[in-house]
């Protein structure tokens, strides 16, 4: 068991595996805290900003930059679930039948 | 109130799982008995007494009754998520701040959603690759296991605690609002309820009672939205420009010049008191955020589901639904200001929504649906309550049995037999201890129970949780020094704060000044467990960090991990 884990450890595809994982994951992340800390310091620091009418509507900037966060949201999950689908899950399947499950 | 004291309040009350009804309802008159809604009520009471019934029959082994032996799919999975997530002050409390505010509602929304990505990208699947039935499993796996279950289990039950009687004071107020019912009985029906969904159907009722009742909710506010849509030609411009007609000619009534009034009117398009000063601003937003990856009964779902795959896909589905959920409620609360605020029938003599400023959706959908569909929505709303109740008493539960009794004190040894039966004890207790602390707390302002529970669970299970998963330098000693510390300067700055310092015991002014402790609360809990593991040379720390790469291999790829089923 030991000596499957340490094999498992230096197996060049699970190295792959994490590293690719990884960074994806950082990257989502960053991008999703950017997006909504933005969204909020913008707010605080400028409240007019999102109060401002698109081209004359009813309808402020708020209202499509807010949707647009909640989107944002929807979208880089779906983003991860279907690249961890498509990349991720055919290793992981490749890696458990080899070391065992 | 005033009104920084109403934003303030609601910024605390709206927090996820219902506390629209611990911001007490204004002035709580009882309602006349509405027996169309309590016919409705009945029906749906039936029906989950139907699901608990099928499930009881399921339940045996403790892994049953935990997590309903991790059968639940991920599309399943999701709707239960999203139906703890929609809850009484979701649908109540959001609408009606944009009823009164406007855009102030979207911004809340937001950050309920964002916690959800982040939870799956750093979480989800590591967590159902390494636990059984509670975080802690996660949080203690390579750990010294007594010390650490022991802080786990004290923050999940704070957090249980905390929420629950926010529910509980706010389904007793709701409910004497919707069916016009006495408080205690009100409070009395809850507890009672939850504690035979989970009693007899742990959590595969719990987890069937929050999928009807998602599904009712979503279907009925789907209802509503595109009822509010068809009367604008399905064109939210038209409906954004009436709203803040409507608003413009209300502040014109109330006095204000024409100027003032056009600038009110036009307020409601963009954020207004929600958001103050920028460490307010971060501070509540980390907690809303990291609090969603810290909540013990959010996280007891991930158990539920047989792998990580499906782990992953219910959180998809939970994010698609709580976005499309907050999307109909902003559509809502704006049909209210065009259909509710101009009609006197749903307003009293000064102009205030008749039973208390969270009505608005409920006289909504009197306005769109008549009276069966507002006893639908009022059952609803009820049926809400019940759900998320009985989630968090069997997260509170499997704290007790499962890493008190069954770790802690048997040391593991704990038959399934005896750990259910010292769960079933427990969800007993519990109810009892929820009953009574409702009944006591009913004419106090609860809001900030559930900002509390939100930030203790942003300070304490998120940053152990984070550490213990990615880090392999961190110590027993690390975890449960920095899980203290965050659990402890939550709690003693959330008392300092203006929700309790200034409105709950009366002093003319807040030492600790802003709405949420996260910004303070949770880099300090980082920083102990950093410090503390780095200077932690014990024998047990060495255990501890060579423990890490066979942590990771299975966190990473799920080798080693038996189903959930225990058989």
């Amino acid at each position: 068991m030991e000596d499957a884990a340490a094999r498992l450890a230096s197996d060049p595809r699970y190295i792959a595996l994490v590293r690719k994982r990884g960074r994806f994951t950082t990257v989502l992340t960053v991008i999703m805290l950017i997006v909504y800390f933005g969204f909020v310091l913008t707010i605080a620091f400028d409240k007019a900003l999102l109060a401002h009418s698109v081209s004359g509507r009813a309808t402020s900037w708020g209202i499509p930059i807010g949707l647009g966060v909640i989107a944002l949201a929807i979208v880089l999950t779906g983003l991860y679930v279907w690249r961890a689908n498509r990349d991720f899950d055919p290793v992981i399947d490749a890696l458990r039948a080899e070391y065992g499950a | 109130m005033t009104r920084g004291g109403i934003t303030l309040a609601v910024a605390l009350t709206l927090l996820p799982v219902s506390a629209a009804e611990a911001h007490a309802i204004g002035p709580a008159v009882q309602q006349a008995t509405n027996w169309t809604a309590i016919g409705m009520f009945a029906a749906f009471v039936a029906l989950t007494l139907a699901i608990t019934r099928w499930a009881a029959r399921r339940t045996r082994t403790a892994s049953d009754f935990y997590t309903a032996g991790g059968g639940i799919t991920g599309f399943q999975n999701g709707l239960a998520i999203a139906g703890d997530f929609m809850s009484a002050a979701s649908f109540l409390g959001i609408s009606a701040q944009i009823y009164a505010d406007g855009y102030d509602g979207l911004i809340y929304s937001i950050g309920f959603l964002v916690g959800w990505p982040i939870l799956l990208f750093l979480m989800a699947e590591r967590l159902r690759n390494l636990g059984r039935f509670t975080f802690a499993d996660v949080a203690s796996f390579r750990f010294a296991q007594t010390p650490v279950r022991m802080v786990a289990a004290c923050s999940t039950l704070l957090v249980v605690l905390f929420y629950l009687i926010a529910q509980m004071v706010g389904a007793g107020q709701l409910i004497r609002l919707l069916f016009g019912l006495p408080y205690g009985y009100a409070v009395i029906i809850v507890g009672v309820l939850m504690t035979m969904y989970v009693l007899f159907g742990g959590m595969t009722a719990t987890t069937w009672v929050q999928i009807v009742k998602a599904m009712m909710l979503l279907g009925a506010a789907s209802f509503m939205a595109i009822a509010v849509l068809a009367r604008f030609g399905f064109s939210p411009e038209a409906l954004f420009a009436r709203a803040v007609e409507v608003k413009t000619a209300l502040a014109a009534l109330a006095g204000a010049g024409s100027d003032e009034a056009v600038t009110k009117g036009r307020a409601i398009m963009g954020p207004g008191g929600f958001i103050k000063d920028p460490i307010s601003a971060i501070s509540i937003g980390a907690a809303l955020m990291f609090g969603t990856a810290g909540l013990p009964h959010i996280l007891m779902r991930f158990f539920t589901v047989p792998n990580a795959k499906a782990a992953r896909s219910s959180v998809l589905w939970a994010t698609g639904w709580i976005g499309y959920f907050y999307i109909l409620t902003f559509v809502i609360g704006f049909g209210a200001i065009v259909l509710v605020a101009t009609d006197p029938g749903f307003l009293d003599a000064e102009g205030a929504l008749r039973g208390g400023s969270n009505m608005a959706a409920i006289h909504l959908a009197q306005a769109v649906g008549g009276n069966l569909f507002l006893g639908f929505i009022s059952a609803v709303a009820f049926a809400t309550i019940l759900a998320v109740v009985a989630g968090l008493t069997l997260s509170g539960a499997s704290a007790v049995s499962h890493d008190l009794y069954a770790t802690v004190i048997k040391k593991g040894k704990a038959d399934s037999a005896s750990e259910l039966r010292v769960s079933r004890i427990t969800v007993l207790v519990l109810a009892v201890i929820a009953i009574l602390l409702g009944i006591l707390f009913e004419k106090q302002n609860v809001a900030f129970m559930v900002s509390l529970a939100f930030a203790l669970a942003a300070s304490a299970n998120f940053p152990v949780l984070f550490l213990s998963l990615l880090w392999s330098g961190c110590t027993t000693r690390g975890v449960v020094a920095g899980g203290l510390v965050g659990l402890l300067t939550a709690l003693v700055l959330t008392i300092l704060s203006p929700a309790i310092w200034v409105n709950v015991l009366g002093h003319a002014a807040p030492i600790f000044p802003y709405g949420s402790p996260t910004i303070f609360s949770m880099p300090l809990a980082f920083l102990t467990i950093w410090l503390v593991s780095i200077t932690d040379s014990s024998g047990r720390a060495a255990v501890d960090k060579a423990g890490y790469p066979a942590q990771r291999i299975r966190s990473e790829t799920g080798i080693g991990a038996s189903g959930a089923h225990d058989h």
